[in-house]
């Protein structure tokens, strides 16, 4: 069992738009350990998001190889993406997407049931109460404060215990005060199961909380290192 | 396991109620209680027909004989069976009031008429009271009749040279429906009263009817073997309670699967506001399902998810529908059965309902599918970047599509029983589609073209519709669609229906001619000649020795065997005789019999007919006339033309065949119509047995019965309209939001309401002119093919209809976005843009 849990090799994305191909994403090379949290920071436009969903397999390379958690996810089609990120990746969005016709509580049990948990919810609600919202367990997302709405994604993510757990701002939609909280938990996560975390972030003080930071700009690494 | 788990997402997902799908549900709902209503009361009709079978025969059994009375032998063996025997005879004749001459439908009855069922006679005494002679013969007439006579009850009126008193007004023959399409108002009169009226002498075109009180339990069918067996080699022809009335149980069943397959092409209209619906409600969740897909759900649950749900609101739909489409003629079940001329039982019907089922569910799923098929393709990455997208859903979803598509129109053929009009409706209604699709891209691509042209710089309003209509997420393709199919619809009955209205009223006459007389007796013929070449008003006189006989067989076998249910050969059949052949005629193919020839007989047939009976020259055929069997050999073919309303025999034999045989004249006499009066009152005095058919009162009944076959019609496509209504209401309901934000971002530059509202204005107009015109077109195309291929009539665009079409849809498409203009225009900018932060 190798220690490396994603290896990106020449990834390129090229998307159709309006004008023509656009590249994103311009032969990035990487690769991240187990255990350790990477931050990746840039300029908006740089590709960050863009490289987190590359390895969330939320979105497929033009070029390159892709592989997690020993997998190639170049491989998979998308339905094979999906049943590989069930119980393994967890994904944490700036915009939350909660799913506004479910309660905090059956957002959370989702992945589990896709996993077949016969006790969904009762972990969700496990879940719920570590990010200290068990008494909001039956609120719907248009209920929730922004904050809120964080920490149930937050649990969400967690639920299934995944050994990656990839975040794309996750401060970015709250104040000072709730992006702190949100970013305490997250951390706590990461600790509780040991996840791997890759996190996209503008906020300096959170790349800093990171044990490596890549920088990009136009689509390639410009630096990487400690924060 | 999946399928619990897709249940559990679709549920929670359902429990945020049914907004957005107001549209889903009316289309839906609208169209299947349309198609369960017809269905119902096409029931109501059949059930009414069998029920009252013996009601409407008068009688249990009903044997009939053209141009003759039954012999003995026939009488003896219905007096064998029956425990009851009432004997009618039906014939046209003129009745006269001094100068007044109108033609009428007489019923000479016995005794014992009605067998079943009561007449009714409006001051309420009974039909034997009023038919029982006193100092005349009694009648009785419809009002109808009597106050074209000008006559009131107790006055007297004459049918061939003998008096009759007016008794009383018919107010319901209860056998009226039986007897089929008839060309004039009924008399009823008692057969003794006919004695001397000259009206039944040899030669005289009527039909006997024999009504037969059957004991309780005979079998009808084994009766009705026995005497085809025995008698119908000499004519017979045999009816009875079990299928009373062929002719309306044939026409409600036709008119019936007809306005069934026009309330399928209101459901197609539906099914675009079903595609528009889903579509709009998976574009909403587009967030929701690249969530589900980021946590790892196949597409194939989010298919189920999204499935289940179409299927609880489709069956939502499917129950408002089934519920409104049965209770609705129950509700105006007197209504109804006053309307109709055929008894009705309004009640509930189950088939209807099955079918009515049947053709939602798979017209909901069918157009459902495509959406829900973008939605299982939706990505993870469409958070960031994408929604349902434009394209092709992958291949076996089409599969799928084509598949429910197959099992619609299979179903519409097998339910409807009219393959080759349900063929070409699924056709009409998929051509529609396609033409409208791709005017609707032409429609958006030159709006495009010309919002950016140098044309309308400075024209603000103008080219902000233009560039709403060809921009992204234009309404332009569901309002085209949608509209344009329902305009289409109506289109094409409007064209159908003022085509025939002109080929009838307009085109007939001019070829027709102005009577047709019957029953000339031979010794008449010469004298009747004589009198209309002396008349200057009459242009043309054509005459001809006239037969009824039955084919019975076709080189010794069974002719209904041979020539299968061809009309030719499924009852009684003019027949006509000549020595030389008549001028005019054009011979097909082979040759006419010499003149003075007296051989074995030889037939001239029809050459079109023969053709689709599959008659060859040399072919024998055997006639019955009056009971006699005369067999001939096809000598010749030859055309004709039995549209002009002229003068067309299927068979003419050569004179020494027949000759001898009990016949009268029949005559056409093209005159002008100033002087048809004249030629009437003439010639009902001097030969007063003879009748005749005057040609406008003809094509008035005609017109009569087209117009509420038109009417049924008209209604039917109306619901097709009033969906595609309901699609344009919620278009222009969804895209209220976008038309907030415009009006908004407008007003911040400087743009005044009137200005804005003109551009909406602007818009709308544009697109319903544009599914007006391809409706129009779409109309012509079928029109044309219905008058050219189902009427064999000729085509001519009514642009009166056409107009009426396309400002039909710029005004539909106006009114249901003005309602959805104003409340935009009202709010403030601040207001508006704030909350789309």
């Amino acid at each position: 069992m190798t220690n490396t849990v994603l290896d990106l090799t020449d990834v390129w994305l090229t998307l159709q738009g309006n004008a023509g191909p656009v590249d994103i994403l311009k032969g990035i090379t990487l690769s991240v350990a187990k255990g350790e949290t990477l931050g990746l920071v840039g300029p908006s436009g740089s590709g960050k998001s863009s490289l987190l969903m590359l390895m969330g397999g939320l979105e497929r390379a033009t070029r390159g190889r892709v592989s997690a958690l020993g997998h190639d996810m170049t491989a998979l089609n998308e339905d094979g993406l999906a049943r590989f990120r069930r119980g393994r990746m967890g994904v944490v969005f700036q915009s939350f997407h909660l799913i506004p016709t479910m309660t905090a509580l059956e957002n959370v049990a989702v992945p589990l049931e896709l996993q077949g948990a016969a006790d969904a919810f009762e972990r969700a609600r496990d879940e719920l109460h570590a990010v200290g919202l068990a008494t909001r367990a039956d609120h719907y997302p248009a209920q929730l404060s922004g904050g809120e709405q964080q920490r149930v994604a937050l649990a969400r993510a967690a639920a299934p215990r995944p050994a990656l757990l990839l975040a794309d701002e996750p401060t970015g939609n709250l104040d000072s005060a709730n992006g702190a909280a949100i970013m305490d938990l997250l951390f706590a996560l990461r600790d509780r199961h040991g996840a791997t975390l890759v996190m996209v972030t503008h906020a300096p003080d959170l790349a800093a909380r990171c044990d490596r930071v890549i920088r990009l700009a136009d689509g390639r690494i410009m630096d990487e290192g400690q924060p | 396991m999946t399928l619990s788990l897709a249940w559990g997402f679709a549920r929670r997902e359902l429990r945020g109620g049914l907004k957005g799908f107001g549209v889903f549900l009316a289309c839906l709902s609208l169209g299947v209680a349309a198609i369960a209503a017809v269905g119902m009361v096409r029931s109501a009709i059949e059930r009414g027909l069998t029920d009252q079978g013996a009601v409407i025969l008068g009688g249990d059994a009903q044997v009939e004989f053209t141009y003759r009375f039954a012999s003995d032998p026939e009488k003896a063996w219905m007096a064998s069976k029956a425990l009851a025997v009432s004997e009618i005879v039906d014939f046209r004749s003129m009745a006269v009031v001094g100068d007044s001459r109108v033609l009428a439908q007489v019923k000479a009855v016995d005794g014992a008429y009605p067998l079943v069922g009561e007449v009714q006679i409006d001051s309420g005494i009974s039909l034997s009271e009023a038919l029982a002679p006193k100092d005349l013969p009694g009648a009785v007439m419809e009002k109808i009749l009597a106050d074209q006579l000008g006559l009131v009850v107790g006055e007297r009126f004459t049918m061939g040279v003998q008096q009759f008193r007016l008794n009383g007004l018919l107010t319901r023959e209860p056998d009226g429906t039986s007897g089929g399409f008839a060309l004039a108002p009924r008399v009823i009169v008692l057969k003794e009263g006919l004695a001397n009226s000259g009206l039944l002498v040899a030669g005289t075109l009527f039909d006997s009817a024999y009504r037969l009180i059957l004991p309780e339990g005979a079998d009808l069918a084994a009766l009705e073997a026995e005497a085809e067996a025995k008698f119908r080699e000499q004519g017979l022809g045999w009816t009875d309670k079990r299928r009373a009335a062929p002719g309306a149980e044939r026409f409600v069943e036709r008119i019936g699967a007809f306005l069934v397959l026009v309330g399928l092409a209101g459901l197609a209209v539906g099914g675009v506001g079903v595609a528009s619906a889903v579509r709009a409600y998976l574009e909403g969740k587009v967030s929701t399902i690249a969530t589900l897909r980021t946590l790892g759900a196949e597409s194939s649950l989010i298919f189920r998810v999204y499935l289940l749900q179409i299927a609880v609101l489709t069956s939502l739909a499917l129950v408002l529908g089934l519920v409104l489409g049965a209770a609705l003629p129950v509700a105006l079940g007197p209504w109804i059965e006053a309307q109709l001329p055929f008894p009705a039982d309004v009640g509930f019907y189950p088939r209807p309902v099955v079918e009515a089922l049947f053709y939602g569910v798979t017209s909901a799923f069918l157009f459902a599918l495509w959406p829900l098929a973008k939605a299982a393709e939706v990505r993870a990455a469409a958070l960031y970047r994408g929604g349902l997208g434009t394209g092709w859903p992958s291949g076996w979803y089409l599969a799928i599509i084509a598949a429910l598509a197959a099992v619609l129109i299979g179903g519409a053929v097998a339910l409807s029983g009219m393959a080759w009009l349900a063929l070409s409706v699924a056709g009409g209604v998929l051509g529609a589609l396609v033409a409208l699709a791709l005017a609707a891209r032409g429609l958006m691509a030159l709006a495009r073209r010309l919002g950016r042209s140098s044309l309308v710089r400075g024209r603000v309003a103008l080219r902000l519709a233009l560039a709403a209509i060809g921009g992204p997420r234009s309404e332009t393709m569901q309002v085209v669609l949608a509209l344009g199919l329902g305009l289409s619809v109506l289109a094409a009955v409007g064209q159908i229906d003022a085509n025939l209205r002109a080929a009838i009223a307009r085109d007939l006459p001019a070829r027709a001619p102005s009577f047709f007389f019957v029953d000339i007796q031979p010794d008449q013929i010469d004298a009747f000649r004589q009198m209309m070449t002396d008349d200057p008003a009459v242009s043309k006189l054509d005459t001809a020795p006239m037969l009824r006989g039955l084919i019975t067989l076709i080189n010794g076998k069974d002719a209904r065997e041979v020539a299968g249910n061809h009309w030719v050969v499924s009852g009684d059949r003019g027949l006509t005789y000549a020595d030389a052949m008549p001028a005019g005629t054009k011979i097909t193919a082979g040759t006419w019999w010499p003149e003075g020839y007296a051989g074995l007989p030889q037939i001239s047939f029809a050459a079109a007919e023969a053709a689709e009976m599959g008659l060859k020259l040399g072919d024998k055929i055997t006639m019955n006339i009056l009971g006699r069997d005369i067999e001939g050999q096809i000598t010749s073919f030859r055309e004709v033309d039995f549209s002009s309303g002229g003068m067309g025999f299927i068979l003419s034999m050569n004179a020494a065949a027949v000759q001898g045989a009990p016949h009268s004249f029949i005559a056409t006499v093209y005159a002008q119509e100033e002087a048809e009066a004249g030629i009437l009152r003439q010639t009902s005095k001097a030969f007063p047995n003879v009748t005749a058919i005057g040609m406008k009162a003809a094509i008035g009944r005609v017109t009569e019965t087209l117009t509420a076959i038109a009417q049924a019609v008209t209604i039917a496509a109306l619901v097709t309209l009033v969906t595609g209504f309901v699609v344009l209401v919620g278009a222009a309901a969804a895209g209220e939001r976008q038309r907030r934000y415009e009006a908004a971002v407008l007003k911040v530059i400087g743009a005044s309401r009137a200005r804005i509202l003109l551009s909406f204005a602007l818009r709308a107009a544009l697109t319903g002119a544009a599914a007006g015109l391809v409706a129009i077109a779409t109309g012509a195309v079928s029109g044309w093919a219905v008058m050219r291929f189902v009427m064999e009539a000729e085509y001519a665009f009514e642009p009166g209809s056409a107009a009426l079409i396309i400002f039909g849809g710029i005004f539909a498409t106006l009114i249901s976005g003005l309602v959805f203009m104003i409340r935009p225009l009202g709010l403030r900018p601040a207001q508006v843009l704030r909350s789309a932060e």
